[in-house]
């Protein structure tokens, strides 16, 4: 059996209020000593109060060549933004 | 550099016609500007370099730690001392990054750990010279940090997406290493007669091999012109280093000390310094292995790695049988 520990993508959520990040991945042999490691090699200096790891191995990702069929429909709705609509001034804040 | 003398994968830059349409593909999507994910079609030899590359920038940071590691337990002061271990430790999250960074262009952890223990893949030369007096951890951050800054801040825009977000991050934990170094050169500059005569041997032995990071010139290499090409190098050495000396001297010059290069002169008409060249002889030498700490580095190495492997197989057998137990419940 191989003996490399698995390989853990590692999340931190800052102060700030916004969502956890992606930061980078680490080596650990179980999900506590991932987070352990993680506040050592990736919280060094505040960068966050909160951590989430997940087995590599269990992330299921989109492919690079479903890009096209993925994300093109979204470049044809440009109603979807707010400045599509053009608002009098007088009407004010909007 | 903290990569020296990477052999590019290729036989040299093709031209447009000799590319594929893969290739040619892959080729505008760089120069575009746009980043090449891991699991984006890439040229087998751009995958190769890459895992050199930044398998050798990230050995360079693991053995790194050695030099500096030594004056831990020495440090003049509490504080000097608790400075040196954040900045170690830092070093050992550089690796980290770079590491992975590696592993998602398909090669593993162990391989790569293994390649640099049987002396296969090599990291950077300047990590084989010895700290011999505490004004060299000092002349270490300087200068060594001061020449790894000068690669690195270009590669935060190499075309790899994972290699330029390391870089990123390890950008912004540069300057502290280079900092503090220089605040120790200070303190030793403006010290007692016998400081001074410490700071300045320092820079003495440590400034040739400081230019050696560079690695020899390269600005005809056809290895080099490809891996410009891909952006995954971004200057030619000679320019690094010409940039490294400009900006070395006034800071040595502040000091109070001197550079031991009788030729380095400021040169109004190419607006930069000359300078003598460090001896390319001593250089591969150092390379080969037969640099004054080679076999230390090495030993060390494998000794941590050896007498680590209870711990490694003991924690990944606990994690095993309770994922076991769980799963039985
Ligand atoms: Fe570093
Ligand atoms: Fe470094
Ligand atoms: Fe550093």
């Amino acid at each position: 059996m191989k003996n490399e520990w698995p390989l853990w993508e590692v999340f931190i959520r800052g102060q700030h209020g916004l969502s956890h990040r992606h930061v980078g991945s680490l080596h650990a042999p179980d999900a506590e000593m991932a987070i352990k490691n993680a506040r050592d090699v990736y919280t060094r200096r505040n960068e966050g109060v909160s951590i989430w790891v997940v087995k590599a191995a269990d992330i299921a990702a989109s492919s690079p060549s479903d890009k096209g069929p993925l994300y093109e429909p979204s470049q044809s709705k440009v109603y979807r933004h707010p400045t599509f609509f053009d608002i009098p001034e007088d009407v004010g804040a909007m | 550099m903290y990569a020296q003398m990477i052999k590019t994968a290729s036989t040299g830059v093709k031209s447009r016609e000799e590319m594929t349409e893969e290739e040619r593909r892959f080729q505008d999507r760089i120069d575009a500007g746009e980043k090449i994910e891991p699991k984006d079609w890439m040229p087998d030899d751009y995958r190769a370099t890459l895992i050199r590359q930044i398998g050798q920038h990230a050995h360079s940071e693991i053995v790194g730690q050695l030099p500096e590691g030594n004056w831990i337990t020495r440090a003049p002061t509490l504080e000097r001392k608790a400075i040196l271990l954040a900045k170690v430790q830092d070093e050992a999250g550089h690796g980290l990054y770079l590491y992975c960074a590696a592993e998602t262009l398909g090669v593993s952890r162990d391989e790569l750990t293994e390649d640099l223990l049987s002396g296969k893949m090599k990291y950077s030369s300047i990590f084989n010279y010895p700290t011999l007096t505490w004004a060299d951890i000092g002349a270490v951050g300087w200068l060594v940090d001061g020449a790894a800054i000068m690669n690195q801040v270009p590669l935060q825009r190499t075309s790899f997406g994972p290699y330029s977000r390391a870089m990123i991050r390890i950008c912004k934990e540069e300057s502290f290493h280079q900092r503090q170094g220089y605040d120790i050169m200070m303190k030793m500059a403006q010290g007692t007669p016998e400081q001074k005569r410490m700071a300045q041997d320092a820079l003495n032995r440590f400034w040739y091999p400081s230019l050696m990071m560079f690695g020899p010139s390269d600005k005809d290499s056809i290895h080099s012109a490809q891996s410009m090409a891909w952006k995954i190098k971004i200057n030619t050495n000679d320019e690094l280093r010409q940039k490294f000396v400009d900006q070395t001297v006034p800071q040595a010059e502040y000091l109070g000390l001197s550079v031991p290069d009788e030729n380095l002169k400021w040169n109004e008409e190419t607006g930069h310094y000359d300078f003598t060249q460090p001896d390319w002889t001593e250089f591969f030498d150092v390379i080969k292995g037969n640099g004054p700490c080679n076999t230390d580095r090495m030993a060390a190495r494998n000794k941590a790695w050896d007498e680590g492997k209870w711990v490694r197989d003991g924690l990944l057998a606990h994690a095993r049988k309770r994922a076991a137990r769980v799963a039985a419940e």
